[in-house]
């Protein structure tokens, strides 16, 4: 691991309302890959972005970013460390007030001092990037779900971050959009160099983009490595996840008391 | 019964931890003044939203008092005979009372749900976390120019309420009910004081203003971010506005003009 | 809508109420602009200063003079003595004037009025009224006249 790692998580634990949502995770991801974090929806993977980005703090374990120790960063340097993360949003978050021009050139006008045409010239180039720049002009609220997750993507890395986070990119979108997507992932990648980390619960399309995957449920890695490595996993959770079988180790019914008892079958009256 | 108590105590103990925490989240805006640079533009945009977009309901309303306040005044004094006193009863009534207190409770209806809804659906839409990982603090960015805005506006639309409430008691008084002019304005003239009237209603809008603004920007902060959330935060933004401004005009009166 | 469209309203809006302010000086309260007149002290000791109150009037024929500055018990004597301010342009009160708790109406408030004698000398600054007439008790008046003393 050592060197190559970007971020790393040892033996996180947390809670939130009394119930435990990470329990002793330990995670790598390497500089420079795509690393797709896998699982079923409720298992936290929202929460593993926000605690890497340092929205959250564990109740215990450590989280380097960088070599930087998040949990224990003071606001300020916080705030310079996420300088250099970019994260994509579920909802893509845009700010609705401000055009499609004016969102991507928010961090950059919050962050530096560039003069107003060279604002311009990053932004266009930004939006060149995604496909959009003919929609410079128009307000959050008149895009599609698949464009405004490509404004959301120009805007996380109008600042050239180190680091991008997508979080559940796919979620609700047509399949041309998502083709979309994942071509502006991958070409993202290769021609910045960006370290990107990818929480999804679309197997195929996950798998076909990343170096390395790994499926965590219930507070613990399952299963990490290639694409290639994990079909071959020989868990039968991994086996279940990565091709959608209805029961398996994870039951398909939640837990119940015996279904003749709860029906009045038992041949008590 | 045991119960009982025990879901006393509960309520207790979230109602002295809420206020704990939107006391620690006051102090984190109060900290975080953005650099003027970047904060008047801010500030600027916010007092036209949450002050000129309020001043239609609130002129409209001090009209409205205060042609009834001439009405009412008049039907009662003058069975007195004391018709000219009208001026004296809508000026203090208005300066003292009605202008801040009506102004604070129009101020949380129109624009404290409004800034409640506009920073919970930030706050659903991600909008806020979104500007945190941008290494913006929301508490700076967002919530302080809305805070100081309503701290600004509230004693401007309350003196235009007074004004015109003023305004159109005279209305009503002078040209409708025929009390005279002179007597109208020196009535009033001799029983207003600047400093004890006129000011001490600015200080309780300032306060009213700030209070109203803090509580709207804390709910919408703090809602559970679903609709459903957001719902139940504005209302409860209403609701402990007026309650809070009714209340502190109480201790406000009586420290002002109680003569203890 | 264009900062600078936004900045001129909110300005519009903020000279607004800067102008009800002043319309609420100038017209409401009926603040002169000479705000803080100069003013003079005269004492005055009376028996019964009934529901006189601080910052009550001073009148003198009708015209308000000055202001009461404080009601205080004399410990000596019993009476209640009264420091008044009396604005500095009326410098000219006569030593043998009068001053007399009276009522505006018959259920308004009480105030000092000031009637005028006939003496050259003026009173100066630190003065004591020499005749005073304390406020009409209406109660006390009636019980006397019943008790037929």
């Amino acid at each position: 691991m050592g060197s190559s790692a970007y971020i790393s998580l040892e033996n996180v634990v947390f809670s939130r309302s009394g119930r435990r949502i990470f329990d002793g995770i330990s995670l790598d991801i390497p500089r420079g890959k795509v690393t797709a974090i896998m699982g079923p929806s409720g298992t936290g993977k929202t929460t593993l972005l926000k605690l890497i980005g340092g929205q959250l703090r564990p109740d215990s374990g450590s989280i380097r970013v960088d070599g930087h120790e998040v949990p224990r960063l003071k606001r300020t340097a916080l705030y310079a460390l996420r300088q250099k993360m970019g994260m994509l949003f579920q909802s893509g978050a845009l700010f609705t007030d401000l055009s499609v021009f004016e969102n991507v050139a928010f961090p950059i006008r919050v962050h530096t001092n560039l003069p107003e045409d060279m604002i311009r010239d990053i932004v266009l180039m930004k939006l060149e990037a995604v496909g959009l720049r003919g929609a410079r002009d128009l307000m959050p609220s008149e895009l599609s779900g698949g464009m405004t997750r490509r404004v959301a993507l120009a805007r996380s890395i109008a600042l050239d971050p180190e680091l991008i986070m997508y979080d559940e990119p796919f979620t609700g979108q047509d399949p041309i959009a998502m083709g979309v997507l994942v071509k502006l992932i991958r070409d993202l990648n290769s021609s910045m160099g960006l370290t990107s980390v990818l929480v999804s619960h679309d197997v195929t399309e996950s798998l076909s983009i990343c170096h390395f995957a790994c499926i965590i449920a219930d507070g613990k890695v399952i299963g990490q490595g290639t694409p290639e490595e994990l079909r071959a996993h020989e868990s039968e959770r991994v086996q279940q996840f990565l091709q959608g079988q209805p029961d398996g180790p994870v039951p398909f019914h939640y837990p119940a008391e015996d279904a003749t008892t709860d029906f009045g079958l038992g041949g008590k009256v | 019964m045991l119960d009982h108590v025990r879901a006393l105590g509960r309520t207790g103990i979230d109602v002295v931890v809420s206020f704990g925490r939107s006391g620690q989240f006051l102090f984190g805006v109060l900290r975080g003044v953005p650099k003027p640079a970047v904060g008047f533009p801010l500030l600027v945009r916010q007092i036209y939203s949450v002050g000129v977009l309020s001043l239609a309901i609130v002129v409209v309303s001090g009209l409205f008092i205060g042609m009834v306040l001439g009405l009412q005044g008049y039907t009662i004094l003058s069975d007195y005979g004391s018709e000219s006193a009208i001026g004296q009863m809508i000026a203090l009534t208005l300066v003292r009372e009605l202008g801040p207190v009506v102004t604070a409770l129009l101020f949380a209806g129109r624009a404290g749900s409004a800034l409640t809804a506009e920073i919970g659906l930030m706050k659903a839409t991600e909008q806020l976390s979104s500007m945190e990982m941008m290494g913006v603090d929301p508490l700076r960015r967002v919530i302080s120019p809305r805070l100081w805005a309503g701290f600004y506006t509230m004693p401007v639309l309350a003196l235009i309420f007074s004004v015109v409430g003023i305004w159109g008691g005279m209305l009503v008084g002078v040209e409708w009910l025929g009390v005279y002019d002179g007597s109208f304005w020196g009535n009033m003239q001799s029983s207003v004081e600047f400093v004890d009237d006129v000011l001490n209603g600015v200080i309780k809008s300032v306060v009213f203003g700030f209070v109203c603004a803090w509580i709207a920007v804390y709910q919408g902060y703090d809602c559970v971010p679903t609709s459903a959330g957001i719902s139940s935060a504005t209302t409860k933004t209403v609701v402990y506005s007026s309650l809070a401004v009714l209340g502190l005009d109480f201790v406000l009166t009586a420290v002002m003009f109680g003569n203890f | 809508m264009a900062q600078r469209t936004v900045e001129s309203i909110v300005g519009l809006f903020m000279i607004a109420g800067l102008a009800a302010l002043l319309f609420m000086a100038l017209q409401v309260s009926g603040l002169s602009p000479k705000a803080a007149e100069s003013t003079y002290t005269l004492y005055a000791n009376f028996n019964d200063t009934g529901g006189l109150t601080p910052r009550g009037r001073i009148s003198m024929a009708g015209v308000t003079i000055g202001t009461i500055d404080s009601i205080t018990l004399d410990k000596k004597t019993f009476q209640a003595r009264v420091k008044m301010a009396i604005n500095s342009d009326v410098d000219n009160i006569p030593t043998d004037s009068a001053a007399v708790i009276r009522t505006s109406g018959l259920l308004g408030e009480q105030y000092i009025d000031v009637s005028v004698g006939g003496d050259m000398d003026s009173l100066k600054p630190g003065d004591t009224f020499y005749t005073t007439q304390s406020a009409m008790n209406l109660e006390r008046l009636i019980s006397n006249f019943a008790s037929g003393r």
